[in-house]
């Protein structure tokens, strides 16, 4: 069993500062385990939200050494040669408290996004789908809204806009949606407008940290912009659209 | 502290995994005002970590499935114990429910000619469960969700509820908390649905988060609700053994349905010597048939071992430890990479992958997993009434893991997810048709309430005293090591006088800080609820005298016919816990014929 410092925010969106605690470390464990320990054995109150610790349903996420994780996937062991690990919350969002973060644009966001609307059924007992046809919207349909794609977009850790832009967790749902192949909503105007796709410049930050693996940018975002091109800016389907307006 | 809030609705949904947004989403397309609680954010509840699959007689694979096999499967895998009309709505209403959830925008993996595969799992005749990979239960959160946030209804996140209150005989309200900033909040409501899940956080090996503390149960009991068949608690046969921090997390049943053996260290595939009587004539019975039914013929062949109930499997792994046979580190070997190879394992298990290389270092393409034991389940919990869903207390409903009757004393794999949206929809029905016909609220009494605020504060009263996580522990501790997968008089015993010793020394904690996101309290008021379950557990355990299902008695190792025409109940008495029998009902003939001889 190893000793190791670990420096954790403590404190509100207003004021707050590291703390340091010293944990002992068994083979295996990961950073969210170290925070279970110091909250039964140092500090009962140290808030941090999760459930599953299996990295399936996205609560944990923070910042560690400043870079966005999922603490229950993240070990320890990973930091060998690093000094003190430092654990802070998602920078994207309001601290609630501790390594807590008030999410809830997200789930605003999410609500804005035009549900799911399928075509008429193919057979009494619903649709025919081949599994090569499902297979792009099951990549993001991973998704487990651990919100660290949000965390990482510049657009909403450095720039707040927050507001005129849904990120890249919510581009992914728009195109779960979008690629399900009995899909029959329309969701250029959203995405343009409401959306915000405009904001992203595809650096693929959001692609690197996604615990799930899915290729965001390639993926859910390049083809979602893909779309509103072709609708607003290719030139001669907006003749065609002046022509028929008149 | 005053209450700052307070919502009516004529629904209140308490839980938001499958079974509550089902609920939710049935009471509010009959137009009535629903309100969901949720004990964390929306999307996190346990139904996110459900693997396998759902179950349904589809019929996709095999045309020779339909409702009676799957009701008679069952009610064999219960044991007896289950209540038979529940069974049958549940088999009868799951197919519908199944594609209701593809029309509301699942994506379940397809068949070949394009409709919903379906994987064959324990004790299920057919390939029966449609599955997504291995995150059936992230796609069908993720479904129920998004359909429930363009629904009318309110929903209230990281809002814990604490007590219920009844009027007049009917339930009228309960008091929450919201966790961010540990105010408190009153609902007042015409019917509630109770669908706050199950008790695994007792144990100390659990696939189950720190939500899973029972509360819908013990807020049930006390206010006289009665508690069915609490002795039968589901240990899921496989869970990570090691590294020691992921002891208990789930590995899923869809490993051997892919196909993946058990194997001790000596490198005997075990399971073939724990055959019980009652399933031997469905299982293969040299390694030869099973490895021809897992290649593909499953017309010719019978079904491995491996695929036999849960309760049998756990049980068998358990024995092979104690007999020296385990691996280094308490478990059985678990093997898919030399039956499948590593394109088809990474596409069929991804999730399964990801976890063994991430958490133990393990490459599951490769290499075995190390599996063993962990507390999954409750089959007991709120007595119901089969069609509505309703509990003994009028008014309150209750659908999913905190209601019991439908698994009997021992559960199928891919039951719980087509339990949760079968009985959730109906109970949301139920609750808002009597909510319709009520007319306003019933006022909740001023002083119960004050009473229940002063009872919560209570510990930020006490100063430097007992730390409720070292409860929580010691609980943890009691409950793994003596009432645990298997069990005796003695242990179980002991254990009630402890866990009565801990409910006392609960009221001698103290938290630290403020009530703002304080996990500390929060576990605390959670274990009023963790204590109430794990003596209805062991009380019910102390009353049956013999093994079945997920009830193991060492000191009664088999089944007693005289047990098995009755469930135990538990209820309140004055301030008492006792526990009475109440008979198995007795399904019509034709059914009963059924469960006897086949289809």
């Amino acid at each position: 069993m190893a000793k190791r410092i670990f420096e954790v925010y403590r404190g509100h969106e207003q004021s707050g500062q590291l703390e340091s605690y010293t944990v002992d470390v068994d083979e295996g464990m990961v950073i969210l385990d170290a925070i279970h320990r110091i909250q039964t054995e140092q500090a009962p109150d140290l808030a941090v939200r999760w459930n599953c610790k299996a990295g399936k349903c996205g609560s944990c996420s923070a910042e560690v050494n400043g870079q966005p994780k999922l603490t229950c996937m993240t070990r320890i062991s990973d930091y060998e040669n690093e000094g003190t690990i430092t654990i802070t919350p998602m920078k994207a969002f309001p601290v609630i408290k501790d390594l807590v973060t008030d999410v809830s644009q997200n789930y605003a966001n999410n609500k804005a996004i035009p549900r799911f609307k399928p075509r008429p059924k193919d057979a009494e007992d619903g649709w025919r789908m081949k599994q090569h046809e499902v297979e792009k919207a099951q990549e993001m349909r991973k998704c487990i809204e651990c919100f660290l794609c949000q965390d990482v977009c510049h657009v909403l850790r450095s720039h707040s806009k927050h507001e005129e832009f849904v990120g890249p967790a919510f581009l992914v749902r728009t195109a779960g949606y979008s690629m399900n192949p009995i899909d029959n909503e329309d969701r250029t105007e959203f995405l343009k407008e409401r959306g915000g796709l405009g904001y992203c410049n595809i650096t693929k930050c959001c692609t690197e940290v996604c615990p799930e693996h899915i290729t965001i940018t390639d993926n859910a975002i390049i083809p979602l912009k893909e779309r509103v091109v072709d609708r607003y800016y290719d030139p001669l389907k907006s003749l065609v659209r002046l022509i028929r307006r008149k | 502290m005053e209450i700052r809030e307070h919502h009516d609705h004529d629904v209140l949904v308490i839980g938001a995994g499958g079974a509550g947004l089902r609920a939710a989403v049935a009471a509010a397309e009959t137009g009535v005002s629903v309100g969901l609680v949720c004990k964390s954010l929306l999307g996190k509840a346990h139904t996110v970590m459900a693997e396998g699959g759902i179950a349904s007689a589809l019929g996709n694979l095999r045309a020779e499935d339909n409702w009676r096999v799957h009701f008679r499967d069952t009610m064999r895998g219960g044991k007896g114990m289950n209540d038979w009309r529940m069974a049958q709505i549940h088999a009868q209403e799951a197919p519908d429910r199944v594609r209701e959830l593809e029309a509301w925008g699942a994506l379940f993996d397809r068949t070949e000619d394009g409709r919903m595969n379906q994987r064959p799992f324990g004790g299920h005749t057919y390939a029966r469960l449609a599955h997504v990979g291995d995150r059936t239960g992230l796609e069908m959160i993720r479904t129920l969700q998004d359909h429930t946030v363009h629904e009318d209804v309110d929903i209230f996140m990281e809002c814990t509820a604490i007590r219920l209150f009844v009027v007049d005989g009917r339930v009228a309200g309960v008091l929450a908390y919201w966790r961010p900033t540990g105010e408190f909040i009153l609902f007042r409501a015409k019917s509630i649905v109770l669908a706050s899940g199950g008790i695994g956080k007792a144990w100390r090996v659990t696939s189950n988060s720190w939500e899973y503390t029972g509360d819908g149960m013990a807020m049930a009991y006390s206010v006289g609700a009665e508690l069915l068949g609490m002795e039968f608690v589901q240990f899921h046969p496989t869970g990570m053994v090691w590294p020691p921090s992921v002891r208990g997390t789930l590995v899923t049943e869809g490993v051997r349905g892919e196909g993946g053996v058990l194997t001790n260290s000596e490198g005997d595939r075990f399971m073939f010597r724990y055959i019980p009587e009652l399933y031997r004539a469905d299982t293969a019975d040299t390694e030869a048939e099973a490895d021809r039914w897992a290649a593909g013929d499953r017309i010719n062949n019978r079904r491995p071992p491996e695929l036999l109930t849960r309760d049998v499997v756990a049980k068998a792994i358990e024995s092979e430890v104690e007999a020296g046979r385990g691996s280094s580190h308490g478990g059985a070997f678990l093997n898919i990479a030399e039956k499948r190879d590593p394109d088809y394992i990474r596409a069929k298990l991804p999730s399964m992958y990801h976890q063994f290389k991430e958490l133990a270092g393990v490459d599951i393409t490769k290499e075995a997993m190390e599996v063993g034991p962990t507390m999954h389940y409750v089959m007991g919990g709120i007595k119901v009434d089969p069609e509505t869903a309703e509990s003994t207390v009028p008014g309150l409903y209750a659908a999913g893991e905190v209601a019991a009757g439908l698994h009997g004393g021992n559960r199928l794999g891919g039951n719980s997810l087509s339990d949760l949206v079968v009985f959730g929809r109906r109970a949301g029905e139920a609750a808002a048709t009597v909510a319709k016909r009520q007319q306003g609220w019933r006022e909740i009494p001023t002083e119960e309430l004050t009473s229940a605020i002063t009872k919560a504060l209570a510990p930020f009263r006490n100063k430097d005293r007992q730390n409720p996580f070292a409860i929580q522990e010691e609980l943890q501790q009691v409950m793994q090591h003596k009432v645990g997968i298997a069990r005796t008089q003695e242990g179980l015993e002991e254990a009630l006088q402890e866990i009565r010793a801990l409910q006392s020394s609960l009221e001698t904690c103290s938290a630290n800080g403020e009530g703002a996101y304080n996990p500390g309290w929060n576990t605390w008021l959670d274990l009023h609820s963790l204590l109430v379950v794990s003596e209805a557990v062991t009380l019910s355990a102390l009353d049956r005298r013999e093994s079945r299902g997920g009830h193991t008695r060492i000191d009664f190792p088999d089944s007693d016919p005289e047990y098995g025409n009755h469930t135990t109940i538990v209820s309140k008495t004055g301030k008492q816990m006792t526990t009475t029998r109440e008979p198995v009902p007795t399904p019509p003939d034709d059914l009963e014929k059924l469960i006897e001889e086949g289809v």
